[in-house]
């Protein structure tokens, strides 16, 4: 087999254009570490891969490393994209043989992502404030909803959860877009679901719970999705799984959603990665 | 300019490359131009709604990856009233895959699903996922014939037979097929294999096997479809790991008229487009006319310099 280099080469520079979907090799602009874990990755990006919204998710193709050669993609949200600057960001945590090759990049190598693949984050502009609840890599994908949410003058309470504050993600991004900030930690004794759940009650309180989203913990998932049945509150969550060919063919990344009387399968690539809430059986 | 046109039996085939069935759907048409295909292969239906296996449904391997799906399927009106018109947007032809657990049940959907706007049916006889073990019709010369002969009795398109890996002697199931009225055989099926997760102790697939595919397997698919070429008469359409137009050389030089690109597309989307470009730079560059002409043209009766080497 060839190398990733080489393959990244033969994509043709002009196709992605004429596209809805494209793989698109876009140099690094910096790859730094932002604590221990995880790295944010700037890459420069063209018209077609801009086109990307909040929750949306680009397919990467991650350079090998002494971890491995990852042969399949890895589907990964955005954590920012800026159309006028051009580029695309990632916020990820190195865990596996792909995320590992990406920690691995420098500034001017290609990187080929392929996307913008998936169903986003929906925000209904008749909202006056909704609530943002995430935990570790979640906080990244929810990002971008404090821009989205701004733009249609909806206000944000982010709950960013974390095992420590080094991990506190995002609060840069939520704070820039002018959202209400709370943080909790496991380090400081104040993640508990308990006390979250105290905290999203007295946003349901304050009339500040017009719609929930979440990302990145099973457990606060269930407990938002909970209070949303009993407040009648819509919710989004945005899911993982692992994916094969990231755009509905292979039927490689379902998960199960419980829809009126029946569970059916989904296909996170395309039919999310973001979902209904309380149709979402687990994170 | 070579011309790339195949002719498998009675199908004629703009160029020899088509997707292999289960990696491909009409969403890749957000990605690169269906219509440059030789052909389009659905993923294989069957008559009753399935849901698949349990999950994870795939696991990364070395240059490759084990896969069980399980055939999900929203049964045969869907694929009439849904699938068959969405193909139907684009121009290749329409290579409909179908699998089922009984003879009968494999003929009455064959029939079913005989209608006008599907060009070709594919018998996935070979599926590793349906049943325990990954037991499939393909695995027996008898069954295969039998299941062949009822499938051919049941519809007058072309009929393709897709054979499985997992045997002993392929070239025997390949005249089983020939002789149950296959029209052409695919060669061949994912290879039935296992992986385990060192950390948790546990299968890395939800359903414990699956298929491997990939470029890990294409060694394996050549040698088949040398086999196979050489024992039929019927067209070959090679498959199994195939990821550059090198790949698609190599299976028509080993007997292969045309070939099914499947687990590559998972990397690249886009590398079907440049295998059909590679592929005429290739013709181009050798000055072969016709891709036709590379069919079968491997030099095996040639080795005299290593047989001399080899008394010395």
């Amino acid at each position: 087999m060839q190398s990733k280099a080489s393959q990244s080469q033969q994509v043709k520079s002009g196709a992605p254009e004429e596209f809805e979907i494209g793989e698109h090799v876009c140099p690094v602009v910096s790859n730094d570490w932002v604590n221990d874990r995880y790295k944010h990755l700037v890459i420069e990006a063209p018209e077609g891969a801009l086109r990307v919204t909040a929750g949306q998710f680009f397919h990467l193709l991650c350079p090998s490393s002494e971890m491995g050669n990852p042969f399949l993609r890895r589907p990964m949200s955005v954590y920012q994209a800026d159309r006028s600057a051009r580029r695309i960001e990632f916020l990820y945590k190195c865990v596996g043989a792909g995320t590992h090759g990406m920690a691995a990049l420098k500034k001017g190598d290609a990187f080929n992502i392929m996307g913008p693949l998936g169903i986003g984050f929906t925000v209904n502009p008749a909202w006056r404030h909704i609530v943002v609840l995430g935990r570790g890599v979640g906080l990244a994908t929810l990002a971008p909803l404090a821009q989205m949410a701004a733009n249609s003058g909806v206000r944000v309470t982010a709950i960013l959860s974390a095992r420590k504050s080094d991990y506190l993600m995002s609060e840069d991004v939520f704070s820039a877009a002018g959202a209400d900030i709370i943080t909790v930690t496991d380090e400081d004794g104040t993640s508990a679901v308990d006390n979250v759940k105290t905290i999203l009650e007295e946003q349901i309180a304050q009339g500040k719970a017009d719609g929930f989203f979440t990302c990145g913990s099973n457990r606060l998932m269930l407990l938002m999705k909970g209070l949303g049945a009993t407040h009648h509150i819509p919710g989004q969550v945005a899911l993982e799984q692992q994916m094969a060919c990231g755009l509905g063919m292979c039927f490689c990344c379902v998960r199960s959603f419980a829809v009126g009387e029946e569970v059916i399968h989904r296909r996170v690539c395309c039919e999310g990665p973001v979902f209904d809430m309380q149709e979402a059986l687990s994170w | 300019m070579v011309n790339l046109s195949v002719q498998v039996g009675d199908v004629a085939l703009a160029n020899p490359i088509m997707p292999a069935s289960g990696t491909f759907s009409p969403e890749l048409g957000a990605v690169i131009d269906l219509n440059r295909l030789g052909a389009l292969v659905t993923k294989s239906i069957t008559r009753d709604f399935r849901a698949g296996n349990a999950t994870p449904r795939v696991a990364e391997t070395p240059s490759g990856m084990l896969n069980s799906i399980g055939i999900p399927s929203k049964g045969i009106d869907y694929f009439l009233n849904d699938t068959v018109p969405a193909y139907r947007k684009f121009t290749p032809p329409l290579v409909a895959s179908i699998s089922a657990h009984s003879p009968d049940a494999f003929a009455s959907l064959c029939h079913d699903i005989s209608v006008r706007d599907v060009d070709v049916i594919e018998a996935n006889i070979s599926c590793p996922n349906l049943e325990a073990d990954g037991k499939a019709f393909a695995m027996h010369p008898d069954l295969t014939e039998m299941v062949m002969r009822r499938l051919r009795a049941a519809t007058a398109k072309p009929l393709w037979a897709k054979l499985t890996p997992n045997v002993g002697d392929i070239a025997e199931i390949a005249k089983a097929a020939e002789a149950g009225g296959a029209d052409a055989l695919v060669v061949a099926n994912a290879i039935l294999g296992m992986s385990i997760d060192t950390e948790t102790m546990r299968p890395t697939l939800g359903s414990i096997m699956g298929g491997l595919s990939g470029p890990a397997v294409k060694p394996i698919a050549v040698r088949m479809t040398y086999q196979c070429a050489n024992a039929v008469s019927i067209p070959v359409i090679g498959c199994g790991g195939i990821a550059s137009a090198r790949d698609v050389v190599e299976f028509l030089l080993a007997g292969a008229t045309a070939v099914q690109v499947g687990t590559i597309t998972f990397q690249h989307p886009t590398a079907m487009m440049t295998i059909l470009d590679e592929l005429e730079q290739y013709c181009d560059a050798r000055g072969i006319n016709h891709v036709s002409d590379l069919t079968g043209a491997v030099k095996d009766g040639e080795l005299s310099t290593d047989k001399y080497e080899a008394v010395r």
